[in-house]
């Protein structure tokens, strides 16, 4: 069996990834890449980051068994990867931790995030204040007013939010701007990016640090049920959790399958689906695929989850795709919604709006499959931060 | 020759310094920009800068972003901006235009096609701000066979081995970025730039051009007394935003022209 090996001593991803920047960024990731490469390798280090991801976050997430809902569906078993059970209530934190504790090796007092829905943005606030360090946030004024719950529990946590009026106002206009503000306090700031995407070694980085979803599972999944699954599905908007799983992975042949916004529908281009529509370009510090117009202009996306409503994705995820080794579907909102209301209902846990794309995505698949056949599902997030979304979705005023 | 070589060759017989004014294509609008090119060879422009409109301008300042926002009501993309330079041509076959801009709309129309269309609409040089000499060989190779330059940015914070693999690649100017952070900040350091510029002449033989930050003539003048052309964007893009549509050409003329005869006022060797 070939061992998979990228990316590359570039950050290349077959023809993907790179190092996109203007020149005044490269010396800050040469030397972030150094430190990296580095720490990645440290003993120490990597047992921190262990002991924080165990006593902070909660780890090892749980594996459960969606016994009930699996039984109404009536196929294959889903499996649920308990992401929502960390800590802030994301797989983000995993990925925030390793960063900050990279930030604080290399010294610096100061980080800086974006985020979309605000869950990166948590949880760069949260290691801030767990670390002592300042924290400031972009956001585009758009999100602010649509994740106001998010937007106060970082201010609780000692961070700056700052609303991001350029462009259209969202998530890659957040990225853009926290780039401006690196490039200009390089010296003492710390850009922690909560997604697969970015300039080389972020995706790579940010994989290692959320792949321990991966390795966990495939420890439990032994123990508890002494094979591996047959299918592993995870929802993609950057794609770190859906990297996180399927990187420990790579190297077997089960099958892989990344779930992304399908938005109103793919037909009505009003959708985040980018490895199903785009075309690769550069954005954002890589070259992966994109959805742009026909003058490579990048075009405004959407899902019902601000954390899907994104025009790019991780450059491993456009290599995965190109090579066959993963699958990718689209969802819509309304098939979101339902997976939403399902899990509810059937296992009493309120999901994501993000990682309900996955669990819609495998509502699909399940009964198509025999009962023996296991579906292990990234729950990447719980749902308290969509409750105003969900009400409204259902016209009820909250 | 190149238009490039040419312009600066007989600068340096004249023992002046080049004046290069940044304007983005299709700001204030687009039927504008034929008139105003020609208003910047006329006030004493040497070579013109002309940004390429891009959603996502990472590298930019609120006064260019807010410009490229401004054309991008307008719809300009490249294939636009190409056909401006063409138009220009027809009554200018002289003055350099390089094109500035994002990898992405390049990367749209492949390297190939961009390439020849560039060539057959007069463009002279192309500086994309986000491709790299690391992922810029194919790239430079696609310009180069049509004979067109590939500028490229250096900073403050390149180290020497890296200046000497951009001198490799680089034709036409190198363009140093006097400063950290984007366009249009106040922050130009110019005992820095003296110190960089002879680590600079040390490795590359092309001339080299100095912008960010710069924003008067006092400024302008200081620069090439140190530098082989003076870029200007942000302040002149200001001039654009903050004049009323009629009167647009004849500030931007006040506002270059201040900043030529500073220019040519400064002691060079
Ligand atoms: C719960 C949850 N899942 C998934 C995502 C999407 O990000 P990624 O694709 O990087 O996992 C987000 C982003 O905010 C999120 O909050």
């Amino acid at each position: 069996m070939n061992v998979y090996d990228f990316p590359d001593k570039y950050g290349h991803f077959g023809p993907y990834g790179g190092v996109f920047v203007a020149e005044t960024l490269i010396s800050a990731l040469d030397e972030l890449r150094r430190q990296y490469e580095h720490f990645r390798n440290d003993a120490s280090f990597q047992a921190e980051f262990a002991y924080e991801l165990k006593h902070y976050v909660g780890r090892p997430s749980p594996i459960y068994h969606a016994k009930r809902w699996s039984a109404h569906l009536g196929g294959a078993q889903i499996l649920l990867k308990r992401e929502d059970l960390n800590h802030t209530g994301a797989h983000k934190i995993n990925n925030a931790i390793g960063q900050a504790l990279l930030a604080r090796r290399m010294g610096k007092s100061r980080v800086i995030a974006e985020t979309g829905a605000g869950q990166h943005g948590v949880a760069s606030a949260t290691v801030a204040a767990r670390y002592g360090m300042e924290c400031v946030v972009y956001m585009g004024s758009v999100d602010v007013e649509r994740q106001a719950a998010n937007v106060y529990r970082m201010k609780l946590l000692g961070a700056t939010v700052i609303p991001v009026e350029s462009g259209s106002k969202t998530l890659k206009d957040a990225l853009n701007e926290a780039m401006r503000d690196w490039v200009t306090n390089v010296e003492d700031t710390f850009y922690i990016i909560g997604t697969v995407a970015g300039p080389h070694p972020y995706p790579m980085m940010v994989r290692d640090f959320q792949a321990i979803i991966g390795r966990e599972a495939i420890g439990q999944m032994q123990e508890e049920y002494g094979r591996q699954p047959d299918v592993l599905i995870a929802c993609v908007g950057g794609g770190s959790n859906a990297i996180g799983l399927f990187y420990p992975y790579l190297d077997s042949s089960i099958r892989m399958i990344g779930v992304e916004a399908a938005g109103r529908g793919i037909e009505t281009g009003e959708h985040a689906a980018t490895l199903t529509t785009g075309r690769p370009g550069v954005l954002h510090g890589n070259r992966t695929y994109l959805i742009q117009d026909e003058n490579g202009q990048i075009i405004e996306t959407h899902s019902i989850s601000a954390g899907l409503d994104y025009p790019g994705v991780g450059p491993e995820h456009a290599w995965l795709k190109d090579s066959n080794r993963a699958e990718y579907v689209g969802i819509t909102d309304d098939q979101a919604l339902e997976a939403f209301h399902a899990l509810c209902h059937y296992e009493g846990i309120i999901p994501a709006l993000e990682s309900s794309h996955a669990l819609a995505y495998a509502a699909q698949l399940a009964p198509q499959l025999a009962t023996d056949q296991l579906l292990l599902v990234n729950l990447s997030g719980r749902g308290d931060k969509d409750m105003g979304t969900v009400a409204q979705a259902s016209d009820i005023a909250l | 020759m190149s238009r490039i070589a040419t312009v600066f060759d007989e600068l340096r017989r004249q023992n002046r310094k080049a004046l290069i004014p940044f304007i983005t294509a299709g700001d204030p609008e687009p039927g504008m920009m034929v008139p105003l090119m020609h208003e910047l060879v006329k006030a004493g422009a040497d070579i013109i800068e002309l940004g390429v409109p891009f959603s996502d301008p990472m590298a930019d300042g609120p006064t260019i972003q807010r410009s490229s926002e401004r054309a991008l009501k307008h719809h300009v993309g490249l294939k636009d901006v190409l056909a401006m330079v063409m138009a220009f041509r027809q009554s200018d076959p002289i003055t350099p235009v390089v094109l500035m801009g994002y990898a992405n709309p390049i990367e749209a129309m492949g390297y190939g096609a961009f390439a020849m269309r560039a060539k057959e609409c007069g463009i002279d040089g192309v500086l994309t701000v986000d491709y790299p000499p690391e992922e810029s060989a194919e790239w430079v190779e696609f310009l180069r066979s049509q004979q067109i330059d590939a500028i490229f940015l250096l900073s403050p914070t390149t180290p020497q081995a890296r200046i000497e693999e951009v001198a490799k690649m680089a034709s036409g100017y190198v363009y140093y970025v006097s400063l950290k952070g984007v366009t249009g900040s106040f922050n130009l350091d110019l005992s820095d730039v003296a110190n960089k510029l002879a680590l600079l002449r040390s490795a590359i033989s092309i001339p080299i051009g100095v912008g960010f930050g710069i924003r008067d003539g006092a400024t302008a003048k200081a620069v090439a007394e140190l530098a082989d052309a003076v870029v200007v964007g942000s302040r002149i893009i200001e001039e654009i935003e903050n004049s009323p549509q009629a009167e647009v050409l004849t500030n931007v003329h006040g506002l270059v022209k201040t900043l030529r005869n500073a220019i040519n006022e400064a002691r060079t060797k």
